[in-house]
């Protein structure tokens, strides 16, 4: 469904030799399990992966698809196949700072064109790229449902909206020195309301 | 209320709804969304009151109030309700479809961070009216922060006693838990959602068996948009009559709208169906950008319906009905506006290739056509195309429209047939331009 560069499984070099939960998602993941009748345990595959990938520094080696299959006894495959349909599942590793660029028709009216522009510019990296030193990289994505703040580029968990030219690239400044962000609209409104 | 008296309210320059009626006080999120404080604002008042009502007659106030689903469909809630089975010998569902993902719309986004509790009391009397004591909250992925407020939420209602087990002395268990999606717009479809809620691709399902009879996990289920359940509770304690009387016949209540694209403040806001949409545009978000004369054309329900020009926005009312009539919808309420700056094909364009991204692949008018319509209207805006490609284009989405399991491939379809519709002329004049020089 997705043709993006991170859904390529990673080569052989760079994936991990093993995975498993840590304690924390360890506890987590059993209460997850609990979340769904006894006999539904595929129910539990999205969310086991999403912890995984989020332990993993946001992607999914082949090893945490294979645990996650063990874990809740599933053929890999049905793992496997949610790994790849659903677009927010890295198959191969990602920037600490995941920058994803919001371009569908509400964004792309607001400018999102010359947002991805200047994400590409400034960080020196196309779609679908790591920077070599693991700090940044690059996605286009569809529809982030944030539209009347648009335009709207996604980090990590977080939304960063109402931008324009100078607040993101304020924004990714302060990525690049570790200097600490707001999330939220970067204009002087809370949320929704119309601007004063 | 007739068509005329809103013209007449407008002139006085009367705001259309008025502020005693707002059903989302806390829609900006100017207050804290605790408990506490959303007890203040009104809600989980008289529960107990509430859950001593007969289920039958918790329908019948839904169905009485003509409340229609905000989550694209605009069906009938109470009678979407009354199709579950009325004897409880299997486990019930209540799903709530908070995979909001339609371009143009993020209402349920606001609902979830700011007014979480609406959406948590509403779970509850809902879920008990279809004799559901297990609800499951789909959103979707990328709503981590708005997840994270949502569950909390959760817990708090879990420890005054309004979930969990013989809530407030009722008889009555209720438990609510929330999925993250993870990125599928087709999720939003209830039996992909109700796929992806089993673990497996959201891919939709053949109906019938209609989710009524055999849902999640093969049981009775309920799938509801956000917007939906959170007014519940408010029709219920303010009473059916109350909420329709606001909007207009068959079009009753207030709903929020997102105003995105080419205003000059772009926001939510909350008003009664039957709004004008010239009234919304420039009385909440500022007008178009570059003025009213500017304005090119609007697609006023969320991208899959087919947009309207200028000369159709001047009147139209923003409701179920009048927007079906001037042959487009109110779908979720995403208005995306559109100025005359604008490279209109190009934004369509950009639609379809939305929609091919988004099509989950199990049917071939969809898988195929949404890649072809893409590459076809990549090529028009650029002005490569000939005449007869254009012909061919509006052919093609006839034959994907109605042909697939789910509304996906007429959501791709719509877009192309409203531009074409209304712009066919200017787009043919380009191509002829474009040949003679």
């Amino acid at each position: 469904m997705s043709e993006s560069k991170f859904k390529i499984v990673a080569e052989e070099s760079i994936q991990p030799i093993k995975f498993s939960f840590n304690k924390e998602n360890l506890s987590k993941a059993k209460d997850i399990l609990k979340m769904y009748p006894p006999n539904y345990k595929e129910s539990s595959i999205m969310p086991l992966l999403s912890i995984a990938q989020f332990q993993n520094d946001g992607w999914l080696p082949k090893k945490a698809i294979e645990y996650v299959s063990e874990f809740i006894n599933v053929p890999e495959i049905k793992v496997l196949e949610i790994a790849t349909f659903y677009s927010m599942y890295n198959l191969s590793p990602v920037g600490k700072y995941h920058i994803e660029v919001c371009t569908t028709t509400p964004c792309m009216l607001r400018g999102s064109d010359s947002m991805l522009n200047l994400c590409k510019k400034k960080l020196g990296l196309e779609i679908g790229e790591v920077s070599k030193d693991g700090q940044f990289s690059l996605s286009n994505v569809e529809c982030l449902g944030a539209c009347v703040n648009a335009p709207v580029v996604k980090i990590n968990e977080n939304y960063y909206e109402d931008l324009d030219s100078q607040s993101l690239d304020t924004l990714i400044n302060k990525f690049q020195s570790n200097k600490p962000v707001n999330h939220g609209p970067q204009s002087k409104r809370k949320g929704t309301e119309p601007r004063k | 209320m007739a068509h005329n008296q809103r013209g007449k309210a407008l002139n006085q320059g009367n705001k259309m709804i008025k502020k005693e009626n707002i059903i989302f006080t806390n829609l900006y999120g100017n207050n804290d969304v605790s408990i506490n404080s959303s007890i203040k604002r009104g809600d989980w008042k008289n529960l107990s009151k509430l859950l001593k009502m007969k289920k039958q007659d918790v329908i019948n106030a839904i169905k009485d109030s003509g409340l229609r689903g905000r989550g694209g469909a605009g069906f009938s809630t109470g009678m979407k309700w009354d199709f579950m089975p009325k004897t409880i010998g299997r486990q019930h569902y209540l799903v709530i479809n908070a995979d909001e993902g339609e371009p143009g719309t993020c209402k349920d986004r606001d609902i979830m961070r700011n007014e979480p509790h609406k959406l948590v009391e509403g779970c509850l009397l809902s879920g008990y009216a279809i004799g559901a004591s297990k609800c499951y909250v789909y959103i979707r992925g990328e709503f981590f922060n708005e997840a994270n407020i949502l569950q909390n939420a959760i817990d708090e209602a879990y420890k005054k006693g309004f979930l969990g087990k013989n809530i407030l002395g009722s008889n009555i268990d209720f438990d609510i838990f929330i999925h993250l999606g993870s990125g599928a717009y087709v999720c939003g479809e209830e039996t992909a959602l109700i796929e992806s809620l089993e673990g497996k691709k959201g891919q939709p399902r053949l109906k019938p068996p209609f989710p009524a009879n055999v849902g999640v996990f093969g049981m009775p289920t309920t799938v509801n948009n956000v917007e939906t359940i959170a007014v519940i509770p408010t029709i219920l304690r303010r009473g059916a009559n109350w909420f329709s009387n606001l909007g207009r016949e068959k079009n009753t209540g207030s709903k929020i709208f997102c105003i995105s694209g080419q205003v000059n403040k772009p926001c939510n806001v909350e008003e009664e169906l039957g709004v004008p949409l010239k009234y919304l545009i420039q009385k909440y978000a500022g007008d178009v950008i570059g003025g009213w004369n500017n304005l090119l054309a609007v697609i006023p329900g969320g991208s899959s319906v087919p947009l309207l020009p200028k000369e159709d926005c001047e009147e139209v009312l923003m409701d179920f009905d009048s927007l079906k009539e001037a042959g487009s919808g109110l779908g979720t309420g995403g208005i995306i506006v559109m100025n005359k700056q604008t490279n209109i094909v190009k934004a369509i364009a950009r639609l379809s290739k939305f929609y091919k991204h988004e099509s989950c692949g199990q049917c071939t008018p969809c898988r195929e056509g949404t890649g072809w319509l893409m590459r076809v209207m990549d090529r028009l805006a650029e002005n490569q195309c000939s005449v007869e490609e254009v012909e061919m284009l509006e052919e093609v989405t006839y034959q994907i429209e109605g042909h697939t399991i789910c509304a996906l491939g007429d959501a791709a379809a719509w877009p192309i047939q409203g531009l074409l519709k209304h712009f066919k002329k200017d787009i043919i004049k380009n191509i002829q331009k474009k040949n003679v020089a």
